[in-house]
């Protein structure tokens, strides 16, 4: 028993070694002051102040986060809509359909998605680019939102809707007032991981950015397509950073109302 | 009745993006894939699908899927598993997701380095008086990264699996004289095999539909059905033939979620069982 117990933690050592060593490598060479990713020569900061001083780089940045943000957004509401209007539908039948349709881009590739956008954007007529990305990332953070939210209204019980109703309240303070503050939970997790998964696209953005525009990872996919460039090890630094704030925000953001003292604050 | 119909409009967002981003891009792949290069209506491409170039390239491409598949539930599932016996397990659990949050190209390209001529993987080699490798633009190095990279999505449902499952199930077991290999087999396995299929449904369609790990890895000697889309829409620009080959795709990630999926049947058990 004490071996295996043993052997179990070598192997989980092991696991977490290897998951996060090649993210550490990159770091650690992003202050390399040869331009290899393989001898160290002496620590420098330089990489970091070239991501700062290439505007062009910094314009991607700022696309790339306003696209987050925007596609996050504008997901988040039409998936809390889309998952309310799911639950108050009246037949099983019609429920369960929506729902298997909702998960279709969520289990489908990104290139089926990126491909099948593309198509759709050349025949509505959409000029590839920032509108094309966006609308494509908001389409496939819906699903996204709308599988956080849904559990959070399956276990709110019907009977707040009718203490609320006999109290005299209107469908629109049941909404803003029972309803959106219960599943508040889900809401946040559904715009997190919407950011991230608009953050973290290559596939999609690729196939429907066109030539002008471009986003992070579709810039990183191209650096990297033409060699080393500390440049991307610089960048990745601070991407871990973010992601790691990121992170412990959600992390945060999701466990607090399992604080006692938050949850009785707001009266 | 004045209620259903302010329900309907409630949803008319939603089902607007349903309709436009789901249920159009499926019409649209299948109506392109009816089109030769010049826009006539033709089964061309669906017999092209069925030469031996495509079919080649369809079964490497599933092969490659199924070593990726493999090799990462081998190495998920211990880790599941022990991950369930530390204290503290959500923290580790989350120390797990983190690399998944980090942007694929970045680990990716990180690989680029790692497996290079003078990266450290040949350095390490070389001390045992091995000769530089060329490690980059394998299989080997294919199937390395990917499984890298879909770790922590199948450690995740099995994880889940494990924790659901009810521990004095596997006392019982012990108590009834049963190995810990007949318990694992008998038990454990059996009762998590839900967690393990929606782990593989995570791994096996993306890894059909790979481009870019192919290829910054790869350089293009391992093509899936990913890297033919890609190549046939934004290389050739024949999207007929692109459109075809997703259609193809389309029916095997149906095939597989059908394969896949999930009965419940393990959750009414459990509860029969207590």
């Amino acid at each position: 028993m004490d071996r295996t117990s043993k052997f179990s933690k070598v192997y989980l050592a092991l696991v977490f070694i290897i998951l996060y060593a090649p993210i550490f490598y990159l770091i650690f060479y992003s202050f390399n002051s040869g331009g290899t990713m393989s001898s160290f020569e002496s620590f420098t900061w330089e990489h970091y102040a070239a991501v700062f001083s290439d505007t062009r780089l910094i314009m991607i940045l700022i696309n790339t986060i306003i696209i987050a943000l925007l596609s996050a957004l504008l997901s988040t509401v039409i998936g809390v809509i889309g998952a309310i209007g799911i639950m108050y539908l009246s037949t099983r039948k019609s429920r369960s359909t929506l729902l298997s349709l909702n998960n279709v881009l969520v289990v489908s590739p990104d290139v089926i998605i990126g491909a099948s956008f593309l198509i759709l954007f050349t025949m509505v007529g959409v000029k590839l680019g920032f509108a094309s990305v966006l609308i494509s990332h908001i389409a496939f953070s819906v699903p996204i939102v709308v599988i956080m939210v849904l559990p959070k209204l399956q276990e709110m019980s019907s009977t707040l809707i009718d203490a609320a109703l006999d109290l005299g309240a209107s469908k629109r303070d049941i909404l803003t007032r029972v309803i959106i503050p219960y599943i508040k939970p889900g809401i946040f997790a559904g715009f997190f991981l919407a950011l991230t998964y608009s953050l973290d696209d290559f596939a999609v953005t690729f196939f429907v950015t066109g030539n002008g525009f471009t986003t992070l990872s579709v810039e990183i996919y191209s650096m990297a397509r033409a060699g080393i460039t500390l440049t991307i090890n610089a960048l990745s630094g601070l991407i871990f950073i973010v992601t790691l704030l990121l992170v412990l925000g959600y992390y945060f953001v999701t466990n607090r109302p399992k604080n006692p003292l938050r949850s009785g604050g707001p009266k | 009745m004045q209620s259903s119909s302010k329900r309907t409009y409630y949803l008319i967002p939603y089902l607007a993006w349903m309709l436009l981003f789901v249920i159009a891009p499926i019409i649209l792949v299948v109506y392109f894939s009816l089109f030769d290069l010049h826009g006539n209506f033709s089964f061309v491409n669906y017999q092209n699908f069925f030469t031996s170039v495509y079919l080649k390239l369809t079964l490497s491409s599933f092969w490659y899927a199924l070593l990726i598949t493999g090799f990462t539930l081998l190495i998920a599932y211990p880790t599941a598993y022990w991950l369930t016996k530390t204290k503290h397990k959500h923290l580790w659990l989350l120390l797990i997701i983190i690399p998944s949050w980090i942007n694929l190209l970045l680990k990716t390209y990180a690989f680029i380095g790692i497996f290079g001529v003078f990266g450290p993987i040949n350095a390490f080699l070389g001390m045992f008086g091995i000769d530089q490798q060329q490690i980059l633009y394998t299989d080997f190095s294919f199937i390395f990264v990917s499984v890298y990279i879909f770790i922590p999505f199948m450690i995740l449902p099995i994880f889940n699996s494990l924790d659901k499952m009810n521990p004095t199930l596997i006392d019982a077991s012990r108590d009834l004289g049963a190995s810990t290999w007949t318990t694992f087999t008998k038990v454990i396995f059996p009762l998590t095999i839900n967690g393990v299929k929606s782990g593989i449904q995570a791994v096996f369609i993306p890894s059909l539909s790979l481009f870019m790990i192919t290829r910054l890895i790869a350089g293009n000697k391992v093509i899936t059905l990913g890297t033919a889309i890609e190549q046939q829409f934004l290389v050739t620009q024949n999207w007929g033939m692109g459109s075809t080959i997703a259609v193809f795709l389309i029916l095997f990630m149906v095939i597989i979620m059908m394969l896949t999926g999930q009965k419940d049947k393990g959750v009414l058990l459990n509860g029969q069982n207590k």
